[in-house]
């Protein structure tokens, strides 16, 4: 398996303590940025039931679902408790020249 | 649950209906509101949660007080009024905004509250974290949703029964027997994931213990007194949660995606506002479940011109609800269609042409 680095956004196009989507080749992310500026990202879709979670919540590092307040921490991608069971996945991201790159297996 | 004209049961016909029809878990109308102020509206804090809270706890505490202080005189029973509501009808709301988290910032006091307003309301905090989040994925969807208040045709005993919570509380007692010994109905199996339902059954047990530990109370110091402060409660001051509840959803469309065609929102005064948490914003509610009840006024005013015209009291929602309730007695098809704005492109969006599919099989027109 081949990991790409895919140039995903401009760091500023993230705003602090806030998450947005990213679409690629028929994948859905959310990137996240955090208060001091680190930056992270996860599957798109809850692990419930397949919302967006770019519509969510960033408090901290969690994020909470939209849709049911299901609740993850995106560093790691842990579900925190009911109504989410299940962890969302976690890719690898890195900043370079003001551009937010996403790992994602080819 | 017998089938009707609709199947409301969630293993019955109308169930595999909704699924093929594409109801189940479907995308919804959602106003528009920029992200920023979404931001904005959806921030949380303890703040207010912490400061009705203790007001909410102090007037249950002075309550009781009086209500103890004078049992044996007819001044008691004003007191309990007013502690039966705050217990057995406001604990509703409370069960509520702490189910989705929303109410305080700090997850652990959105715990606590949400365990105590649970047993207060006789609800099972496990069962219905699920039947809840069901229902905001499939609100009123015939055969997904297991919180429709009012079937169709309404069950008129029923409803009179759980004035003083009296339906609900014997099917809640039903349930927590079962769930006690271990099992679920195969409804709540629909709902309930595997890891969940360890938690099922030991909550089941924990209330059984203590309305048993009050019983025997209440049988030594010969007095129904702890009842009436422990279990009662739920039952004679249960009026107010299924006069609030109702307005929510009765007797408007089945089996739509637009919130704004099944669900009312009702301007309430203060009093009323306080008992409820705002949850008389009920659209707004459900289309942003994120938002804290105490920011829901602040989103209504952003989102009021995309949707029906508010009810300017519970009152105007009653002079509605009854008459159609009894209509649909007699006749289950009836509802009340809202109308939308003018000009409103609601996408994704349906008005129920779909539904006609369950009800050829079942020879009911619509």
């Amino acid at each position: 398996m081949i990991a790409n680095w895919i140039d995903a956004c401009a760091a500023g196009d993230i705003e602090n303590e806030d998450v947005i989507r990213f679409d690629h080749e028929g994948q859905t992310f959310a990137i996240y940025r955090t208060e001091d500026d680190r930056y992270f990202a996860t599957a798109g879709l809850c692990t419930h039931e397949a919302v967006h979670l770019s519509s969510g919540l960033v408090m901290g590092t969690i994020i909470e679902c939209p849709k049911h307040n299901g609740r993850f921490d995106f560093t790691s991608g842990k579900a925190k408790g009911a109504p989410v069971c299940v962890d969302l996945r976690t890719f690898p991201v890195k900043v370079e020249d003001d551009r937010v790159y996403v790992q994602i297996d080819a | 649950m017998p089938a009707t004209a609709r199947d409301y049961s969630l293993i019955g016909r109308d169930a595999r209906l909704a699924e093929e029809n594409g109801f189940a878990a479907a995308e919804w109308y959602s106003c528009s509101i920029p992200r920023k102020e979404l931001k904005e509206l959806m921030k949380r804090s303890d703040g207010p949660a912490l400061r009705d809270t203790a007001l909410w706890v102090s007037c249950l505490v002075l309550s009781a007080a009086g209500g103890v202080f004078f049992w044996g005189t007819w001044w008691a029973v004003p007191f309990f009024v007013v502690y039966g509501v705050l217990y057995g009808s406001s604990s509703d709301s409370r069960w509520h905004e702490t189910g989705h988290g929303t109410a305080f910032k700090t997850r652990w006091m959105n715990d606590i509250l949400y365990y105590v307003a649970s047993f207060m309301i006789l609800r099972e905090p496990t069962v219905w974290r699920w039947s809840h989040t069901r229902h905001h994925t499939d609100t009123i969807i015939v055969g997904r949703d297991p919180e429709i208040a009012v079937p169709r045709p309404p069950d008129g005993i029923g409803l009179i029964l759980n004035i003083f919570a009296l339906k609900s509380t014997c099917h809640t007692l039903k349930g927590l027997f079962l769930h006690a010994s271990g099992r679920l109905t195969k409804e709540e199996e629909t709902f309930i994931p595997e890891m969940e339902r360890q938690k099922v059954y030991l909550v089941a047990r924990i209330y059984l213990l203590i309305f048993a530990i009050v019983a025997v109370a209440s049988f030594q110091l010969q007095t129904i007194l702890p009842a009436m402060l422990i279990g009662l409660p739920t039952l004679y001051g249960g009026f107010m949660a299924i006069f609030f509840g109702l307005t929510q959803h009765t007797g408007l469309a089945e089996d739509v995606l637009d919130h704004r065609l099944n669900t009312r929102t009702v301007y309430m005064n203060p009093i009323f506002r306080f008992l409820y948490w705002n949850m008389n914003y009920h659209i707004e509610h459900h289309m942003f479940p994120m938002v804290p009840y105490h920011a829901l006024p602040r989103l209504h005013a952003l989102v009021k011109d995309d949707c029906p015209p508010p009810y300017p009291s519970t009152l105007a929602a009653y002079r509605e609800i009854i008459p159609t309730v009894l209509k649909q007695m007699r006749d289950p098809s009836y509802f009340v269609v809202r109308r939308l704005p003018g000009g409103t492109t609601a996408a994704p969006y349906n008005h129920g042409s779909i539904i006609k599919i369950a009800e050829r099989n079942t020879g009911r027109a619509s």
